[in-house]
């Protein structure tokens, strides 16, 4: 609640090195340092980015809401999956190696696949979204729910309680913290996710919009759908820290 | 009639056995104490008496009705007080209704008149974070009584308070029984909190643990203060050291 001096510095200390930088470049760019078709200066690609506005705000709607689906999906998926494991030892052992193992296939390489088998509307973007974000998830709510206070958990036995009312009362809120962590990751994961899978076929999207640019050579607007990608990411980010923080206000007073 | 019968319990650890033929009887509006040196198996005592752990023999049973490896009869406080850090005080204390079926509301109504005579006004909505180490074993026995108020099983509820938090936790403890009539199993090493708070105490000793001696304090309630300072008590506990 109460922010101490430290913190305010610490975080004017980014945003000045952020300005700075970005002067830097400026001048760089005035300066002709830099030929102006390959690095334009950040002038102009603000002038990019807001000659293009509604065309990046269309493109971005499509991206988020593939990156939405895809990461729901995920999570619901990453939740049922870490639930059934934590009930049976068996499926744990079982199916934990598969799970790292769909971590080793890169992104990239099955991306091209997916659009072959799955066409070039949105299921494809889903599917990858799905696949990058499930591991974090599901890793996440099982180590969560397995670091489980033993003896709490004796302590609702003794009261009679079932195990759905132990997971309900002590595993699930247990595992609150770590699974935000993994959000934390997989809504970047899920952006970048959907980016990459339009670069390889769609219609629409940020993705699709970045090939488009990059084929005409217009490197302003390159940029500016580059900060547009990544600033939408910190939103997100910035979105699940203020989930976080209503969702687990017993976390609050320590910050 | 006796409320709790524990009648020849022997149980192991795969194979290390940890108690053998402990037989004691806790009758109603009692507080027995369970005396015994680190390890010698109360804990493990009563986590059978509770029912989180089947005796390979004897019984555990609740007015006449055999409870052996139930849970869910007598309420049972552990070691550490287990207060969940992301719960309020008051829904802590909820915890064992809601257990039981009732609604989240309902629940803290029936909890909140309780909230002053454990000495926990205003900590309704803190979590036990914010409370101090006293305050949290008070939320604990709160919620431990919330569960059943007949038997309450114990185990060393003031072991890790500073010595004056514990005396004033005595005085109060002493208090409250009286109003609240609990029949209580009370796990401590401490033989001065044994002779104090007890009508009996029961010595556990040896590996594995047994019963070895069964001691009753005449002296009556409400006790007065200085009643640890008395001759008596001191002759309680050179007797209680002898047999340890
Ligand atoms: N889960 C377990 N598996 C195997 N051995 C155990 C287990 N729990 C306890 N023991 C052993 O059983 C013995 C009795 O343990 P218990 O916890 O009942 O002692 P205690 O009297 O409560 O001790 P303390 O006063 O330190 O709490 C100890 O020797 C301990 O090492
Ligand atoms: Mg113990």
């Amino acid at each position: 609640m109460k922010r101490k001096s430290p913190s305010i510095t610490s975080k004017l200390l980014p945003a000045a090195a952020v300005l700075l930088l970005l002067a830097l470049w400026q001048t760089a760019s005035t300066a002709g340092l830099v030929p102006g078709f390959l690095l334009p200066s950040p002038v102009e690609v603000a002038k990019a980015f807001a000659e293009d506005f509604p065309l990046l705000m269309d493109n971005a709607w499509v991206t988020l809401l593939e990156a939405f689906i895809g990461l729901a999906a995920g999570i619901l998926i990453g939740f049922v999956t870490a639930v059934l494991m934590d009930c049976f030892t068996w499926l744990y052992s079982a199916v934990y190696p598969l799970i790292v193992l769909t971590q080793t296939v890169p992104t990239v390489a099955i991306a091209p696949l997916l659009v072959l088998w799955f066409g070039y509307e949105m299921l494809p973007k889903v599917i990858l979204i799905v696949i990058v974000t499930f591991f974090p998830i599901t890793v996440s709510l099982l180590d969560g729910f397995r670091a489980a206070d033993q003896d709490t958990i004796s302590l609702l036995r003794s009261m009679g309680a079932s195990r759905a009312q132990i997971f309900r009362y002590v595993k699930f809120p247990g595992a609150l913290s770590s699974f935000f962590a993994s959000l934390r990751i997989s809504v970047s994961y899920a952006v970048v996710g959907a980016v990459i899978s339009e670069w390889l076929g769609g219609f629409n999207g940020l993705g699709v919009y970045m090939t488009r640019v990059k084929k005409a050579f217009s490197f302003d607007k390159m940029f500016a759908v580059i900060f547009l990608i990544s600033a939408i990411s910190l939103l997100l980010m910035w979105g699940v820290n203020l989930l976080q923080r209503i969702s687990m206000p017993w976390e609050e007073e320590h910050r | 009639m006796a409320e709790l019968e524990v009648s020849g319990i022997t149980f192991a650890y795969e194979e290390t056995p940890v108690l053998e033929d402990v037989t004691l009887a806790l009758h109603e509006h009692e507080l027995v104490s369970i005396l015994g040196a680190s390890g010698c198996g109360k804990t493990t005592l009563f986590h059978i008496i509770s029912g989180l752990h089947k005796p390979q023999q004897g019984k555990v049973s609740l007015n006449g009705k055999d409870i052996t490896g139930c849970p869910g009869q007598v309420s049972y406080m552990m070691q550490k007080d287990l207060l969940l850090p992301y719960r309020t005080i008051e829904d802590n204390v909820s915890l064992p209704l809601l257990l039981k079926g009732e609604k989240k509301k309902e629940a803290r109504k029936k909890v909140s008149p309780y909230f002053e005579e454990f000495g926990l006004e205003g900590t309704q909505k803190k979590y036990p974070r914010q409370l101090s180490g006293g305050m949290r074993q008070r939320a604990a026995l709160l919620r431990t009584y919330m569960f059943s108020k007949d038997v309450a099983l114990l185990d060393e509820p003031f072991s890790a308070l500073d010595t004056l938090t514990k005396s004033e936790m005595h005085r109060w403890y002493l208090d409250v029984m009286d109003k609240i009539h609990l029949s209580t199993l009370f796990i401590t090493h401490d033989i001065d909190e044994a002779i104090l708070l007890s009508d009996r105490i029961y010595l556990l000793t040896g590996k594995p643990g047994r019963v070895t001696e069964e001691i009753v304090i005449e002296e009556p309630r409400p006790r007065k203060r200085e009643f640890n300072l008395t001759e008596e008590f001191l002759e309680y506990k050179r007797r209680i050291l002898e047999r340890l």
